[in-house]
């Protein structure tokens, strides 16, 4: 097990690396410095600027500094809010986005492993057809479209919901929570039905049947184990989403976290901004990713016999 | 996807599995209906410019947003314009990019994936573990870092995301080619002196066809979905063209006084994701009963 994490992290290094150096190399090829696009500045104030972001200097020498400072957790200042370092910038609104995907996780995980389970447990009936075809609803309704539509009805029609802010009033959470867990509950809910229509046709569920277990311990206990497996393993894919899809929600809903911020800094072409989130991105991607892995074979001990684990 | 069809037509006649497959198909009436969807908004999107009721950019200032009527079935947005001209227009572009993101996917995806099943060995692993690395990139966040940096160029759009929609195209070419190569039949086939090139070509890719036509009807919703997406960030196609995301992203500022220009086209984009789905499903269980639903 030890050998696994420490073979996959090995592996994140030449990966994070890559995404270091390609956003470096990216964002300096862009036509235009930061400061260039601007209103007209003098032109000693642009050279001033240059010369304390190290603009100045060839990029391979920038690309060194940033290495040497990233290497120190350092991400650098923000360029178009002087006086804050882009670290502040993220640490700042990370606990609001960590926390909206944390409750949209779970509106994902509990309503779609329930939807999923019940559908699977009655095949081909009413049961089954009708969670099934919400969630292909889910699936074909994107966030930016849902998320508005629920503002629209639970909070202007009904008056029922806060259509925005975080925090503020009590239950403006709960709308963005939805918004950006439903379309993963769908996905979870259509594996996990078709997790548990295999497991449910083993062996030994047909062995723990006629042992004379209770059907909800055969459900519970035996099946649930085997036939969850594509969802653990479609958490860690699942995170990467719901960070893309906080970029969205949190413009909906006015919401001051860290998708919002990326989006923000996107259009001010504040690269340092962007270079620092980029990356940040990437590591808790992979460190999910991996997280994703270590919990899929610590249930299926059979995945610890494979090689390297390179599936996923 | 016409072209996928056309192949689909053909190899149906010839092959008994490609009729099975066609008679399975017709009897799921989802799919079938998501076909028929899928057809007539092709057709409507390749005869926009003789079927819209009204200009592009006419506009009836005067007008301005009311709601749908005789004159406008879908009502008008704020300038006046007519909604179902517009929403017809936004989804020639919608359905290109899918269409055309997939074929860029499709193209790289297929080509790669063979080439790695067929070589097999180093060469093999070698491809492969660069496919490893690039599925571990946060491609979403370097789409839109492209977008920014380069201006938001449909062209990029469309090189961009199918270059990240390449990657699970070429994993299940190779999985499949590295089953085919085992056959007999690709031994005869070195055997009577063909190159690596020619057997690829003539035997290993037609035969991996059915996986890559569901694959394909599955990664067309996903492109236009994200095509969507970053055009609702401001970050995709820009005005004054339009698309189904960049429509959605107007009628959200005015959903409350004019909620028809949030609807409508939320609406057909929801529907032809709908179709996309329903039958990319349905041609899973025709093309391959055994495999499981997910």
């Amino acid at each position: 097990m030890l050998k696994f994490i420490s073979g996959r992290l090995l592996q994140a290094i030449p990966v994070l690396f890559i995404v270091i150096t390609a956003t470096f190399f990216l964002i300096h090829s862009a036509p235009g410095g930061p400061f260039s696009a601007d209103r007209a500045v003098p032109a000693q104030v642009i050279k001033a600027l240059n010369a304390r972001y190290h603009l100045d200097q060839p990029v391979w020498q920038q690309y060194l500094t940033y290495l040497g400072d990233l290497a120190q957790g350092d991400f650098g200042p923000s360029f178009k809010f002087p006086g804050r370092s882009v670290n502040e910038m993220i640490f700042g609104s990370l606990g609001t986005t960590a926390e909206l995907g944390l409750y949209a996780m779970l509106v994902a995980v509990i309503i779609g492993v329930l939807a999923g389970v019940v559908a699977a447990l009655k095949p081909n009936t009413a049961q089954d057809y009708v969670p099934m075809s919400v969630a292909m609803v889910g699936i074909c309704m994107p966030s930016f479209l849902l998320g508005p539509l629920l503002v629209l009805v639970f909070g202007i029609y009904l008056e029922w919901l806060p259509i925005s802010g975080w925090g503020d009033i009590p239950g403006d959470k709960i709308l963005p929570a939805i918004t950006l867990g439903a379309s993963y509950a769908a996905y979870i809910a259509r594996l996990s039905r078709g997790g548990m229509l295999e497991v449910m046709t083993q062996d030994y569920i047909r062995t723990a049947r006629a042992k004379g277990l209770p059907e909800h311990i055969v459900i519970i206990k035996h099946a649930l184990r085997g036939g969850l497996m594509p969802v653990i393993a479609f958490l860690g894919p699942a995170f990467a989403g719901l960070l893309a899809g906080s970029f969205v929600v949190e413009t909906i809903f006015q919401i001051p976290g860290l998708g919002r911020f990326y989006v923000q800094a996107a259009f001010n072409r504040d690269y340092t901004m962007i270079m620092g989130t980029t990356i940040f991105f990437s590591v808790t991607i992979i460190l999910f990713n991996l997280l994703s892995d270590i919990l899929a074979t610590w249930i299926n001990p059979k995945l610890r016999h494979q090689s390297g684990g390179a599936e996923s | 996807m016409s072209e996928a069809i056309a192949v689909y037509k053909q190899a149906e006649q010839g092959s008994s599995l490609w009729q099975d497959a066609w008679h399975r198909l017709q009897k799921n009436k989802l799919a079938l209906c998501g076909l028929m969807v899928l057809i007539l908004e092709i057709i409507l999107a390749l005869l926009t410019p003789w079927l819209a009721p009204y200009g592009y950019e006419q506009q009836d200032l005067a007008l301005g947003a009311a709601p749908p009527s005789m004159e406008h079935w879908l009502g008008t947005d704020t300038l006046g314009r007519d909604m179902l001209t517009r929403i017809m227009y936004g989804g020639r572009v919608s359905l290109m990019v899918g269409f055309i993101a997939t074929a860029v996917a499709l193209l790289i995806g297929v080509v790669y994936g063979a080439v790695a099943g067929y070589m097999g060995g180093k060469v093999d692993a070698l491809m492969m573990r660069l496919v490893d690395i690039l599925y571990a990139l946060p491609f979403m966040i370097f789409i839109i870092l492209l977008m920014v940096i380069f201006g938001q160029n449909i062209l990029l759009l469309f090189l961009a995301i199918g270059a990240v929609e390449w990657l699970t195209m070429a994993r299940i070419v190779r999985g499949q080619v590295l089953s085919l190569r085992q056959q007999e039949y690709i031994e005869a086939a070195i055997s009577i002196g063909l190159g690596p090139w020619t057997i690829i070509r003539r035997h290993i890719i037609p035969n991996t066809l059915g996986p890559v036509i569901v694959y394909t009807t599955l990664t067309i919703p996903s492109v236009m979905l994200l095509e969507a997406f970053l055009s609702f960030l401001g970050l995709g196609i820009q005005p004054p063209q339009s698309s189904w995301g960049l429509l959605i992203s107007y009628g959200v500022e005015t959903m409350e006084e004019y909620p028809w220009l949030l609807i409508y086209p939320g609406l057909k984009l929801s529907i032809t994701l709908f179709a996309l789905n329903f039958l990319g499903d349905g041609l899973r269980d025709a093309l391959d009963p055994r495999a499981s639903k997910d």
